[in-house]
């Protein structure tokens, strides 16, 4: 496999002989904050595509189509337009919180974004306690949308937040609980050494029926936690107009958007690297004339390919399945996913226990 | 370093958010009128503030999510080295769980779970 790691070292000891510590530091540190700005936002807008067009194919219509090649200009021309919509100042607001809640919504995500491995050595940064840290930030982004509702002093907005906050908070404990399940399979917390182990096989695999079932919970969870498909209680147009982001408009509601679809893309990798071995190619333990095939495709192409493919099952669902009530969502996570969750957990620990994973 | 790095991507964050409203704040167009300010409810004029008591159950479940959540902080610790405790992590653990189950069943039994 191709290490970045590599490169960025050779660009560090490039950057040291010819200026001092202070300088290196400052220019590994914008070229770093670019390079996530840029991705984010590539990312954002390929997937606002990818999603307007498998919409279109799953009702039988053609989508975007006009702007350039088979539209694929669609979601630029939409960026400028959203760029240059008014903001409406609304009467009546708390304008603190207003103001504040895009920032704790995309802040949220970005820093998601962060700690995510894209490829062999393509990680801002690698903590020691990964998995736990990508839940403790990714669940800042409740407080954003308790915000945007309660500050709008709008009923839709309001009802939009609370449906939003209850369905969130529950069904982060399903995601949490199921990374969980695999933490006492990989034993380590760390991205890296967590990829590192499913260098034979994935964790899915290796995990036997535990596995299964809480990635299945986790597609789940994650599925709800990004308040889309037949989740989409918070925002449902025809009830509550746009729920928690009613009143925002302009670039302040782009801001929404954008984190909705990243938070989609951060579910789909989180999925991948916990569960389907992040950058690390299909291996097969012992087959080595296999496995050395499958390491010529590029880790990133693997990384990418799978997030799509997870996320394109995302998409699946949303555009299947009708909305849930608010009694039913509830009900399936507290009543269901969190009980069999548990169960699972004990489940894990004990084939672990026993040695019998593979 | 990698601590260094968090705040790098932190600061971008809030950079790209202050940055992008700013420059949508700048170029985009601005007209005014008493009509557009009223919050939106369909165009029904609004009545009275929505900053006023809210359905306790969305309550409970926050009280429920808040049990299990400081749980799965605990849980961690003990989920990475559960191969180097063996059989009596297991056991001290089940413990804790079984009265988290017994919580969970209590709420079950008293009828928070049920949407009323």
């Amino acid at each position: 496999m191709f290490d970045f790691s590599i490169v960025t070292t050779w660009v560090d000891q490039f950057l040291r002989t010819y200026l001092p510590e202070f300088w290196v530091l400052a220019i590994e540190f914008v070229v770093v904050g670019v390079v996530m700005l840029a991705l984010y936002a590539v990312i954002a807008l390929v997937l606002i595509y990818f999603e307007r067009k498998i919409c279109a194919f799953f009702q039988c219509r053609l989508g975007p189509n006009r702007v350039g090649p088979y539209g694929i200009f669609q979601s630029i021309a939409d960026m400028l337009k959203m760029l240059i919509k008014e903001i409406i100042p609304i009467n009546h607001t708390d304008k603190l919180l207003f103001y504040l809640a895009p920032f704790f919504v995309v802040v949220a995500s970005f820093l998601t974004f962060g700690a995510i491995p894209f490829g062999n050595g393509l990680q801002a940064f690698d903590f020691n306690i990964g998995v736990f840290y990508l839940l403790a930030v990714s669940s800042l982004g409740v407080i954003g949308i308790l915000m945007a509702g309660w500050a709008s002093n709008n009923k839709y907005s309001m009802i939009g937040a609370m449906r939003s906050g209850a369905q969130l908070v529950s069904y982060e404990l399903s995601a949490g609980l199921s990374l969980l399940t695999m933490v006492v399979l990989s034993g380590d917390l760390q991205l890296s050494t967590i990829i590192e182990k499913q260098s034979d096989t994935w964790f899915i695999f290796q995990g036997h029926l535990p596995a299964v079932v809480a990635f299945v919970i986790y597609l789940i969870a994650g599925h709800a936690e990004t308040n889309r498909g037949p989740f989409d209680l918070p925002e449902a147009e025809s009830e509550l107009t746009a729920g928690y982001h009613t009143e925002y408009s302009g670039l302040q509601f782009g801001m929404f958007y954008l984190a909705e679809y990243l938070n989609m893309f951060i579910i789909a990798s989180i999925a991948t690297t916990v569960f389907l071995g992040g950058w690390m190619p299909f291996h097969i333990g012992g087959l080595d004339g296999f496995n050395q095939v499958m390491d010529y495709i590029p880790s990133v192409v693997w990384f990418f390919g799978k997030a799509f493919a997870l996320m394109f099952l995302s998409l699946w669902v949303r555009w299947t399945f009708p909305r849930l009530r608010i009694d039913q969502l509830l009900h399936l996570e507290w009543k269901y996913l969190l009980p069999i969750n548990m169960v699972n957990l004990l489940i894990m620990v004990g084939i672990v226990l026993l040695g019998w994973y593979f | 370093m990698d601590y260094a790095y968090f705040l790098v991507v932190l600061i971008t964050g809030i950079v790209l958010v202050i940055g992008g409203i700013g420059l949508a704040a700048l170029i985009s167009p601005k007209s005014n009128n008493p009509q557009k300010r009223e919050a939106y409810e369909s165009g029904i004029p609004t009545r009275g503030t929505s900053w006023m008591q809210f359905k306790v159950g969305y309550y409970l479940f926050a009280i429920l999510y808040l049990m299990f959540d400081v749980e799965t902080v605990f849980l961690f610790p003990w989920a990475t080295v559960v191969r180097d405790l063996g059989v009596a992590g297991l056991i001290s653990i089940i413990f804790f769980l079984v009265i988290l189950i017994l919580g969970l069943a209590y709420a079950w039994r008293k009828g928070a779970l049920e949407w009323k």
